[in-house]
C-alpha cells in the first residue's frame, strides 16, 4: 500500500472517529494523561540544579545595596 | 554592634527583612526557570529572563508584603518582563515561528523519546496566552485565582484559556498537525497515555 493510501485511510477512520461520539473516560485519560506529561515536563526543570550563575547574581546584587 | 538609635533599629530589621526575603527568593528560582522555559521554550533565554526577574523582584523587595504569596508575586514579574522584552524586539513573533520550525524539523527523528517532546512540540504550537495558563494551572499549582493575578486577568479568562489549550493539545498530538513519517498519526497521543499509566503507577 503506498503512504498516500495510508494517509487517506488514517484520515478517513480519523473523521470517523470525531463523528461517533468518543466515549467520555477515554476523553477524560487522554486529558488526564497530558496533565501528567506536563507536569512532569514542568518539574524536570524545577529538579535541575539551579546553575551557580543565579546565585552569584544575587550574592552581587546583595552586595551593592550593602554598600548603598 | 547594638543598635543604638531609631535609625539603625530600623536598619537593623530592614537587614532581618532581606535575608528572609532572600532566603524565599532562592527556594523560588528552580520554579521560575521552570515558567520561563515554558514561556521561552529554549533553556539559555529562559535562564536570561529568570535571572532579569529575579533581580527585579530583589529591586523591588520593598514593596513586597512579607507572608504574601511570594511565588505567584514573582512569577508576575517575570510574565511582566517576558513580554516587555518581547515589545521591544518586534521581530521577536518571526523568530517564535523560526525557532518553532526549526524545532519541528529537530525533533522529526524517529529515533528520539516520544512522549516529551511531542508535548514540548504541541505546547509550542499554543498561542502564548494558552501556553501560560495551562503551565501556570496544569503543571505549576496554581489555582485558577492565582492565575489570573499572574496573567492579569479575569478568572473566567484564565478558565477559557486553559480549557481551550487542553483541547488544542489534544488535538494537536492526536491528529498529529504535524507527523511523522512512517508513523500512524495519534501514536503521539499513545505514547503519552502509556508514560503517564507509567509514571502514575510508580506513584
Amino acid at each position: 500500500m503506498s503512504c498516500r493510501a495510508d494517509k487517506m485511510i488514517e484520515h478517513s477512520q480519523m473523521d470517523e472517529r470525531r463523528k461517533s461520539n468518543a466515549p467520555l473516560d477515554e476523553a477524560r485519560l487522554r486529558q488526564r494523561a497530558i496533565g501528567v506529561k506536563l507536569r512532569q515536563m514542568f518539574d524536570e526543570v524545577v529538579n535541575e540544579p539551579v546553575p551557580d550563575e543565579f546565585l552569584d547574581i544575587l550574592r552581587r546584587a546583595d552586595r551593592k545595596t550593602g554598600e548603598g | 554592634m547594638v543598635a543604638s538609635s531609631d535609625a539603625s533599629e530600623g536598619s537593623l530589621a530592614a537587614v532581618v527583612r532581606d535575608g528572609a526575603f532572600q532566603r524565599e527568593l532562592v527556594t523560588l528560582i528552580p520554579h521560575l526557570r521552570a515558567f520561563a522555559r515554558s514561556l521561552t521554550g529554549d533553556a539559555a533565554a529562559a535562564d536570561d529572563l529568570a535571572q532579569d526577574a529575579m533581580i527585579k523582584a530583589w529591586g523591588a523587595r520593598a514593596s513586597f508584603q512579607m507572608g504574601t504569596n511570594m511565588k505567584a508575586w514573582t512569577f508576575m514579574i517575570l510574565r511582566n518582563q517576558f513580554y516587555s522584552d518581547k515589545r521591544r524586539s518586534w521581530r521577536q513573533v518571526q523568530l517564535d515561528q523560526e525557532a518553532a520550525e526549526r524545532t519541528l524539523i529537530a525533533i522529526d527523528d524517529p529515533g528520539s523519546p516520544l512522549a516529551l517532546d511531542e508535548l514540548r512540540q504541541a505546547m509550542a504550537m499554543l498561542p502564548p496566552e494558552q501556553r501560560e495558563a495551562i503551565t501556570l494551572v496544569g503543571a505549576g499549582g496554581f489555582a485558577y485565582e492565582e492565575a489570573a493575578d499572574i496573567c492579569g486577568c479575569a478568572v473566567g479568562t484564565v478558565k477559557s484559556r486553559v480549557s481551550r489549550a487542553r483541547k488544542a493539545l489534544q488535538e494537536i498530538l492526536e491528529s498529529g498537525s504535524y507527523d511523522r513519517d512512517g508513523r500512524n498519526a495519534g501514536e503521539a497521543m499513545s505514547s503519552i497515555i502509556a508514560d503517564a499509566e507509567r509514571l502514575s503507577a510508580v506513584r
